[in-house]
Parts: C-alpha cells; structure tokens; sequence
C-alpha cells in the first residue's frame, strides 16, 4: 500500500510539472493558433540559461533569467517568425515550429555537449519523507510551485482585463479585435507566458531524481503532448486535468512494470500515448475539449 | 507542342536518372537509394497533407510497418527471427497491403479528427511503433533489429549475386546499381500514380473536403470516408517506402524509424511544396542528400571542426542548413520550391506573349508573384473555425 502512495504521490507531482508544459501548448495553440513544436526547446533554453548562470550569480537570479529568457524567446519566434510566415494557416505554423526547433535543439546540442550540466538548486537531492510515503524535495517544490502557479493563471484569465482579452481574443479574434483588443498583444502575452511556465518545468524536470540538463530534456515536452491532446486543445483546465492523469498512468505503468511484463519493457514511454489513442476513438475532441460546431 | 515543353524537364530527369548508375560510385548509389525511397513516402504524405489537408506525423510507423512486413515476408523460416521465406515480390506487395489495412484500422480516429488535430494523434502511433519494435523481438530482432533479405525475381537477384557478373557498356552492374532501376521504376510508377489520383475523381473530391468540409458533404462527398481514405493511401506508399528502406539498408532498426522519420517527411513535402508530386520529388532527395553529402566532403570544408570537438560539425552544420531551409522556404516562399517553379514559368510565359505587341488584357494588379493561377501547393489545414474551435 505505501508503494502505491508513493507511486502515486510520485505520478502527481510529475503529472503537475506535466501540466505546466500542456498549459504552455494550451496558451499558445487559444492566442496564436501555431502548434508550438518548438516548446520542448524553449524548456531547454531556459533550463540552460538556469544552469549556465547558477555558479557566477546563484540559483534564484539565474531561475529568474532563465524564465524571463524563455519568456523573450517565446516572445520573438511569435514576433519575427510566426507573424511573417508567406501562408499563415496552423499547419504551415506546426512546420514552422519544427524548423525552429531543429535549429534550437542543434545550437543547444552543440554548446552543452555530451555533459550533464548541474541546476544547482538549492534542494539538490535531498528527500521528504511521510508517513511512509518519501518524495524528493524537488517534487514537493514543484508540486507546491505548480498549484500556486495554476492559481495564479487562474486570477490572471479569470479577474483581470488583460486575462479577459486573451480569453476573447482566443475565442473570436475577429470580434474581440473589434472591441479594442490588439491580437499582436494577446499573442505575444500568450507566446510570454508559455516560455515561462516550460522554463519553470524545465528547472524541476532538470532536478533530482533527473542528473541535470542535458539535450533530452528536450523531448520531454513531447510527454506534455497527450496530456494537451487529452484534455482537448484548448481547454487549460483540461490540459492540468489530463496532465494529472498522463503523471499517474505513467507513475503507476513504471513502478509497476514487473506486474505488467507481458505488456512489454519500457512501458512508461508508450504508455501515455497508448491512453491518449484510446480516449480519441471513444472522444475525438478530448475529455474537455468543445465538440466542433460547424457553421455554414 | 507546348505539352512537350512542359514535360521537357521531367523527361530529361528521367533520362539522366536512367544514366547516373554507369557514372556514379557506391557512395552516391547508396545516397540515391535512399532518396528514391524516401521519394516514394514523400508523394504518399504529400497526397495526404497537401490534397487532402490532414496532417501526419505518423508517416514513420507506416514505413516501420511496411519494413519489417516485408522482412517478415522474405525472411529465412529457419532464421534467428521469424520469416515466411516467400518471394520478394510477394513481400513488396505486401508490405503496401499490410500498411494500407493498418491504416484503415486508424479510420476511426483519421477519418473524424482534421488538419493538426491528426497531426498529434498520430504522434502517438511512432511511439506505439517504438514499443513494438523493441519487444516483440521474434519478429523483430528487438533493440538490434534485423537483417533484410535482397530483393530478387526468379532468375535475377538485385545483389551482387546470380548472375554474380553483370556489365553494361563496361560498368559492372552490382547490387547497388541493379537495385537504382527497381527503385526508380517504383518511385517513376508511384509518382504517375500519384499524379493520376490527383487529378481524378478522388483526388477532387479530397481537394474539396480540405477546403471546406461542409461544402464537400453537399456535393455529396462523405467526408469521414474521403479522410479515411487519404490516410489508408498514404499509409500504403508509406509501406512501399518503408520496404525500399529496408532493401536500401540492408538491415533494419527500430532507430531508423523515430519521429525524427515522420519529421523529415513533413519537411520534403514542405520544402517541395504541399501538393506538388515534383515537389515531394525534390524535397525528398534534398532532404536525404544533404547531411550524407556534407558528412562525405566535411573533410574539403575547412571551417568545419572534427565530430565531438565541439566547433561545428558536419552533421550540426547539416542540420542547422536543414532548419534554416524550412524556415527560409516558409517566411519567403510560398508554395515551396513548386510555387516558385510555377511562379517563374508563369512569368516567362508571361513575358513571351508580351513581345509579340501589347498584351491583350491588362495585367489586373501588380502581384510580386506574378501568378496567373494559384500555385499548386494549398493550405495543409485552413479555415477559420477550426482556428477558434
């Protein structure tokens, strides 16, 4: 039983950190309609600008740079990429998204090399244990971080002016454009927001139990994925909701991969995709997603 | 006449195609093995993306799929792995039907959702396609994969064996070679096909279920079934091309077949232009010839540093050209390197007829392309409420 907790526990805080990623993908795919493959790599950036600046400025001024950083760096692909494209429609923008992410992923591949670079955060390796149940200090952090986080973003659409026109603008640009929201400002808030919320993930999935920032970390934004899919595109509370599940499944499909031999090693890595298949045959728009409407 | 000119530059290609394998040597063989039969994936994607308006990043698990069908098929029954020992041919076909059938099973799933929607749900089928590939090892050889069986018709092996001596005006016509004429007839046959989809009835009915859905299913078009469609047809060239890789390779790995394959894809037909059958053509053979081409002669660039030292590399530099190219296509070239090509051709036909006195209609507006009829490429998705949705 107290495997399952901390398995559990585990499946949480990992599906949280997941949540932050999809929200990122949520935010940009409602404020600019680009499918951000460029968000795995934007997450990197910022975890290396964490880890390169820790040792000369500490940890708290570099995770501070390296948020903003992603932040500016989501901000100027929307602006002198995604904004300029020849034909502007959402699949030429996903394909543009992988260009820029090749281009990123080698520059970053290229400086940090085979090392494994150090976040250097100030709860290193270090564990929590309750009731049983023992968690890294990383996790519970993150876990903690990413409710305040989900919190906040909630006041920011919910309460506040700036929070509202994004929400308008995603759901009819052309209107809300007419009512005085400028779509170039909700969209480079939206591209803003995205790079900070992966850059904070980045700094956690960087972190013990992880040895640090090497090029993979890239890839897992591509766990975020089903957890977006999932929770149906352009739900936020659907992408926390699924990312919560993705963490679970995830969790349990590695802790438990003994029992579930006949399923094949490696069950982790497949296993999220597997769920999210399965609920697009049953669910083509997701768990949250709006069933589309048509009009004529 | 002017039919002739404009099938000039392809007949030409073909000509030149027929000739390289009595010039080239194995490195540039092997390079052009591998761009055919990327070629051949290229047209099938294109036929889904850029006609039919659905994107895939499913591409890989087709060509995985069709690979190991088809070394499934020829393989040795007293092997390491599993095999059928069935002739070669049989497996080729195969490894298109077995594609085909897999990709009907996804109908449901491709036949409701559309455009980028698609695009993620089938980023999970490369991953399914990883898991597979490593565990079921009898099949498969597992991590290390497995070795394929060369292709062969009774009487004629496309190997270096029976008949162990071939030559042709003085160039000895080995494995590599024979191999370059089945490729090419398969990637010439697929392209014609290709071609003729297109601009038929089901080609058209496709085109209108991209442009507008609604539109299409009151012509009488039954849109989940036309996407479906697209998919199964795209999932058999996938299979072909898987199979021609698999003959290319000369053995198989679940490594070959990563995301990083459907990726790829996108970008030939992007960099090509959407739609266009010459355009997957030549983005596929840029996107196959570039890194192989710049890791041979890094050794004559100067500037480049030796692999791990840090500087830059062949293969970063490869890919850094790689994405540098869909970037600069995308912002500055619409319709890829087909759009440009129409582009040009319109404006010098343009330009013949202006000699001749003054042109007879007004030129309507002073449009930089210069063209009189869209280019070939389309949107892969469009339309506004799937923005919003």
């Amino acid at each position: 039983m107290t495997y399952f907790l901390t398995q559990l526990a585990n499946g949480l805080s990992y599906g949280l950190i997941l949540g932050l990623i999809a929200v990122g993908f949520v935010i940009v795919f409602t404020s600019t309609g680009v499918l951000n493959f460029a968000h795995g790599s934007v997450l990197l950036s910022g975890a290396y600008l964490v880890a390169s600046l820790q040792g000369p400025i500490g940890f708290w001024a570099a995770a501070a740079v390296g948020v903003v950083g992603a932040a500016v760096l989501g901000v100027l692909i929307n602006a002198l990429l995604v904004r300029n494209l020849a034909e502007a429609n959402p699949g030429t923008a996903a394909i543009l998204m992988l260009g820029v992410d090749i281009v990123l992923l080698t520059e970053l591949t290229r400086r940090i090399g085979n090392n494994v670079l150090s976040i250097g955060a100030p709860w290193g390796a270090d564990v929590v244990s309750v009731g049983g149940i023992t968690l890294p200090t990383s996790r519970v952090v993150a876990a903690g971080l990413a409710i305040v986080v989900f919190g906040l973003l909630w006041f920011l659409f919910a309460r506040t002016g700036a929070g509202i026109a994004m929400r308008a603008a995603a759901a009819d640009s052309d209107t809300a454009a007419m009512m005085g929201v400028r779509p170039s400002r909700t969209g480079a808030a939206g591209w803003a927001l995205a790079g900070a919320l992966a850059a904070v993930a980045g700094i956690f999935l960087a972190s013990f139990p992880a040895p640090g920032v090497a090029p993979t970390l890239a890839l897992s934004s591509f766990a975020a994925i089903p957890a977006w899919v999932l929770g149906g595109f352009d739900s936020v509370v659907g992408a926390i909701v699924s990312g919560l599940i993705i963490g679970v499944v995830t969790a349990l499909a590695v802790g438990y991969e003994a029992e579930l031999h006949f399923l094949g090693r490696g069950l982790g890595e497949v296993v999220p995709y597997a769920v999210m298949i399965l609920v697009l045959l049953v669910r083509p728009s997701g768990l949250f997603g709006r069933k589309e409407a048509v009009r004529v | 006449m002017s039919d002739l000119i404009r099938r000039g530059p392809m007949v030409l290609g073909l000509l030149v195609a027929l000739a390289l394998p009595l010039l080239l040597d194995d490195f540039w063989l092997q390079t052009g093995l591998f761009a055919m039969a990327s070629v051949v994936g290229a047209i099938g994607l294109t036929l889904l993306v850029g006609v039919a308006g659905q994107l895939s990043l499913g591409h890989a698990f087709f060509a995985a799929l069709g690979a190991y069908t088809y070394a499934w098929t020829v393989g040795d029954p007293a092997g390491q792995e599993a095999g059928l020992g069935l002739p070669p041919l049989v497996a080729l076909v195969l490894a298109g039907v077995v594609s085909a059938v897999v990709g009907g099973l996804f109908s449901p799933i491709s036949g409701r959702l559309r455009g980028i929607y698609l695009g993620l749900a089938t980023i999970g089928l490369v991953f399914l396609a990883r898991h597979l590939m490593v565990n079921l090892e009898a099949l498969t050889g597992g991590f290390n994969g497995r070795t394929v069986e060369p292709f062969s018709v009774p009487g004629f092996s496309f190997s270096n064996a029976a008949p162990d001596y071939l030559a042709v005006a003085g160039v000895q016509f080995e494995g590599l070679h024979r191999l370059w004429y089945l490729f090419l007839g398969i990637a010439v046959l697929s392209a014609w096909l290709g071609r003729n989809l297109r601009a038929g009835r089901t080609g058209r009915a496709l085109a209108n279920v991209r442009d507008s859905e609604v539109a299409a299913a009151a012509m009488g078009v039954n849109v989940a079934r036309a996407k479906a469609t697209a998919f199964v047809i795209s999932s058999a060239y996938a299979g072909i091309a898987g199979a021609l890789m698999a003959l290319a390779y000369g053995r198989i790995a679940p490594d070959l077949f990563g995301i990083q394959l459907s990726i790829d894809f996108l970008v030939m037909i992007v960099l090509g232009g959407l739609g266009s059958i010459a355009g997957a053509t030549a983005g596929a053979v840029f996107v196959v010839a570039l890194p192989l081409v710049l890791a041979q002669y890094s050794s004559q660039l100067p500037f480049l540093a030796a692999p791990g030292s840090g500087g830059l590399d062949a293969a970063t530099l490869a890919r850094l050209l790689y994405g540098a190219a869909i970037i600069a296509v995308l912002l500055f070239l619409r319709g890829g390197l087909a759009g440009a090509a129409s582009r040009i051709r319109h404006r010098r036909s343009a330009h013949q007829r202006g000699t001749g006195g003054p042109p007879l209609v007004p030129t309507p507006s002073p449009d930089p392309s210069g063209a009189t009829e869209p280019p070939p490429s389309q949107p892969a998705v469009s339309t506004r409420s799937e923005e919003k949705s």
